[in-house]
């Protein structure tokens, strides 16, 4: 299942005429469906997104562009296509794409596993490549019986003609299939005539992983293979000053000691002697740029930032005059700290410069920015480098990060040996691009009936877009780190704007704050953030107004429906309003992002003498409009809400020496079974627009958890994670 | 020169006696389905059977291997139940961690076929999965558990 071939292969087999392989081109002016043995010259002109090829041997072979890091894509996308082209299930393949212009997602132009848009990207182009396909086998059979093609019909790799009871398989007919021409405008199944979609298929990817045959990143094996392991600097700016290179070399195994931009690489013939080479290297490091930076001054940073003039990043109204004219005026301050990606299998990557190509395999969730950066480093031509993806251990944005195949590259670029690079957990998390940290201070109006009327928010937050595509910034806006509160207009991200946007008078102004710490994308990325802030204060302010949270925020929402109906459903399902014991809290939160709507109701319970809080349940709702493989969507949204209620009780990444201080799960602990709820998924029926999912289960569970402990203790917390000892303190107010 | 006994199979392995046994495994042996995750034994995801107990592959040398009969994900056979279970309660996101999961839940049923809720929990409470797998592991277990009881296998 986890085969990687080169486009030019991959259509070579239909220009030599052994089948049929449709591509869709999407532009801007709509899908254009190509026949690949149509096409002549350089392919590069054309960019095709999505791939499948049929062969005489009767089986449909399927690109995947995206990576499958645990969400199910290689499944899910394969499902659209097999379903639309009506192919049987058994008889499909099933390949991972190469890096190339082919598999960019038409919604990014880029061949890119971020912001929940696999589906999104590739749903109509691949439903509409996988029609025509079928169009024309039906087509190519009426002609070979003589019928008209409405008397054929398409079932389970085999096209039929009903009156003569004759049928030709899928493999017999591809050859004469590939001659016609591809319809362009074909007409798609109704739903009640999905096949795959809508009902649970196995994920394909399973089996493999639960056998350990599966290949990650970190599992990367090639002939005369070396080993690579760098220390980085222990702070920010830090630079080396001295390293003990001989007493590296010593270590029996140690091949070469290479520093790179980013650290410095001990190269051996094993793991083991790579490590304890870099051990011999005692590095003697600077003190970099900010060595007063701990954790308390991050915090101390963020919050001073508030009270500095910030840049305007959206308005609506007048927010002054509103807030003049409201009956209650009021003001909170949150901080939400920097969060670790801690993906189970650390940082990797392999690399082979050769003299005449460059190879990189690796768990990346970019192939375009790794075979830009592979090329440019190993200076060998972009046609002769090659991405290979691996399966990721899980991907959560830090795998679209390239430091570690830069690192790959260099060092067999310096070796001329396949190198595979291999962070320990520590190099893992000292070197990590974490969750921005924030502080967010809102001021909101309430008028007489205690409805909503203004609301003036202010935040501070690491600027992401910095280490990612710093032109992006915009007159000092960062709008990665606003999802949720704002976003730019025809964003590809889709829906990240403020839930809440029939309030009458809004105003949001940033500050992008100036310490050194690295950020990236964290599932959701700063939806987390600002999902938890928004959401308790919502609650904050319903409180004000003497109305229930549920009730608040409905009459917030205005005519926003959608957000409405998964509020409802949670609320329902949870049987919010009933009586809870003593102790007991509930709480309630609710999050649109990536094209997609989701509530979430938290049962929690808080020990009143230690401060421990336990999350019993989490009941969720979500609208994501059409569901395609309904099992992993549930378990995506299990998966996600679990590892946000990690950050929402127990992470928070520590800072000493102007550096990273945590080091590893000991003292940066994440959740575990015990402390796991029980998780109920409600899927609204929908035949909205496609919306993401893999990052929907983040948002709004840290709100609903919060604002749970506030429902059992009456204590306000403003800040995660809700760790016993602060939850204790704000009891006792 | 170790000498190691790893899925019924013998081996003579030319490394230091000191090193890791996750490494020898997965870079002399070719078995990588054991997974490196944490290095000091926090996490799991690196656990193997040694003498049928689920132990920490990242903390334990390859010397003190020696004269063990060790059993990785590879060596648990394809139709154990706990193989069995997972694939049909779809229990896997990224995997990385699963087969020390699936090492240590087979190690716990084996000398505990019949588990409760609380018993499973604490058996696996110190498997690590960031993808949040850990109500799907439940329901794997229990699955495991009935399959046991109907093939009536102790282990």
């Amino acid at each position: 299942m986890n085969k990687t071939i080169s486009r030019r292969d991959f259509l070579k087999g239909s220009l030599a005429a052994t089948g049929l392989t449709l591509m869709a081109s999407v532009t801007p002016f709509g899908t254009r469906l190509i026949n690949a043995s149509e096409m002549e010259g350089d392919m590069a002109e054309f960019t095709p997104s999505a791939f499948f090829h049929i062969t005489p041997d009767n089986v449909v072979k399927i690109m995947v562009p995206n990576s499958e890091m645990g969400q199910g894509i290689k499944t899910a996308l394969p499902m659209i296509i097999a379903d639309e082209l009506e192919a049987d299930w058994d008889r499909v393949e099933i390949l991972q794409a190469p890096a190339g212009k082919a598999f960019h997602n038409p919604l990014y132009h880029d061949q890119l596993t971020v912001g929940s848009a696999s589906c999104r990207g590739f749903y109509l182009p691949m439903r509409q490549a996988g029609a025509a396909g079928r169009a024309m086998l039906t087509e190519a059979a009426a002609k070979e019986w003589n019928v008209p093609a409405s008397e054929c019909s398409a079932s389970k790799g085999t096209v039929k003609h009903r009156k003569s009871s004759r049928s030709l398989s899928y493999g017999e007919l591809c050859l004469k299939a590939a001659k016609l021409p591809v319809p362009q405008d074909p007409a798609l199944k109704k739903e009640n005539e999905f096949r795959y979609m809508g009902k649970s298929v196995p994920r394909v990817d399973i089996p493999e992983k639960v056998s350990g045959k599966a290949v990650f990143g970190l599992d990367m094996q090639l002939p005369g293979m070396l080993y690579a392991v760098a220390a980085h600097p222990p702070a920010y700016g830090a630079k080396h000053q001295s390293f003990d290179e001989k007493a590296a070399m010593a270590v029996k195994g140690v091949k070469m000691v290479v520093p790179n931009p980013l650290g410095i690489a001990v190269v051996a013939e094993s793991l083991d002697a790579a490590l304890k080479g870099k051990d011999a290297l005692k590095v003697k490091w600077g003190p970099g740029t900010h060595p007063q930076m701990d954790t308390a001054f991050v915090e101390k940073s963020f919050m001073a930032d508030l009270d500095k003039p910030g840049a305007n990043a959206a308005q609506r109204g007048d927010v002054k005059q509103a807030m003049n004219d409201a009956a209650v005026q009021y003001e909170a301050t949150y901080y939400v700290p920097a969060i670790a990606h801690v993906t189970m299998e650390p940082q990797t990557f392999t690399a082979h410069v050769q003299a005449d190509r460059c190879d990189v395999w690796g768990p990346t969730q970019a192939q375009g920015l790794c075979h830009m950066l592979a090329s440019q480093i190993s200076e060998i031509p972009p046609e002769k480098t090659h991405v290979h993806t691996t399966m990721l251990g899980c991907g959560l944005g830090r795998r679209a990060r390239p430091d570690q195949m830069i690192e790959a590259v260099i060092a067999s670029k310096a070796s001329g040996k396949p190198v595979k690079v291999v962070y320990t957990r520590e190099e893992d998390i000292k070197t990590d691009f974490f969750r921005a940290p924030m502080a967010h201070r809102i001021k909101a109006g309430l008028d007489s009936q205690g409805r909503l009327i203004a609301w003036d928010h202010k935040t501070s937050s690491t600027s992401i877009l910095k280490f990612i595509e710093p032109k992006y910034i915009q007159n000092g806006v960062d709008y990665y780190c606003l999802w949720g509160l704002a976003d730019t207009p025809n964003s590809p991200y889709k829906n990240n704007h403020f839930i809440y946007e029939g309030i009458p008078n809004f105003s949001l102004d940033m500050i992008l704050n100036d310490l050194p710490i690295t950020a990236a994308p964290f599932r959701s990325v700063q939806n987390g953030p600002n999902a938890f802030v928004i959401q308790c204060f919502m609650d904050e302010l319903a409180h004000k107004a003497g109305k229930d949270p549920l009730a608040f925020r409905l009459e917030a929402l205005g005519d926003n429906m959608r957000a409405k109906r998964v509020l409802e459903t949670a609320a329902m399902n949870a049987s919010y309003g009933s009586n809870m014991p003593d102790g007991y809290g509930r709480g309630i939160a609710q999050h649109q992002c990536f094209g997609t709507y989701i509530a979430m109701v938290a049962d929690v319970s808080v020990n009143k003498k230690n401060g421990a809080v336990k999350v019993h349940r989490l009941v969720i709702a979500v609208d994501c409009g059409p569901v395609i493989n309904p099992d992993p969507l549930i378990a995506q949204l299990e998966g996600g809400a679990t590892m946000a209620l990690s950050t929402a009780l127990k992470e928070e990444v520590q800072f000493a020496n102007g550096g990273v201080a945590s080091t590893n799960f000991e003292d940066y602990p994440i959740l575990r079974m015990s402390e796991t709820p029980e998780i109920d998924v409600h899927i609204i029926k929908s035949n909205e627009e496609i919306g993401g999912i893999g990052e929907l289960g983040i948002p709004a569970t840290a709100p609903a958890v919060a604002n749970a402990v506030f429902n059992a203790t009456g204590a306000r917390i403003r800040r995660i994670p809700l760790t016993p000892e602060r939850v204790l303190a704000a009891m006792k107010g | 020169m170790v000498k190691l006994n790893v899925n019924g199979k013998e081996y003579e392995v030319d490394v230091a006696r000191d090193v890791p046994l996750v490494w020898v495994l997965r870079d002399n042996l070719q078995l990588t389905g054991t997974k490196y995750a944490c290095g000091i034994g926090e996490c799991g995801s690196c656990a193997v059977h040694i003498n049928g107990k689920a132990e920490r592959s990242c903390t334990l040398t390859a010397g003190e291997a020696e004269g063990k009969n060790i059993v990785t994900i590879e060596g648990l056979p394809e139709d154990h139940p706990v193989k069995r279970a997972w694939i049909q309660e779809q229990v896997v996101q990224c995997g990385f961690c699963q087969p020390g999961m699936m090492m240590q839940t087979a190690a716990l049923l084996s000398e505990s076929p019949r588990p409760d809720a609380g018993e499973v929990i604490e058996g696996l409470d110190d498997v690590l999965c960031r993808c949040g797998t850990y109500t799907r592991v439940k329901k794997g277990v229990e699955a495991a558990i009935q399959m046991m009881r109907k093939e009536g296998k102790a282990s």
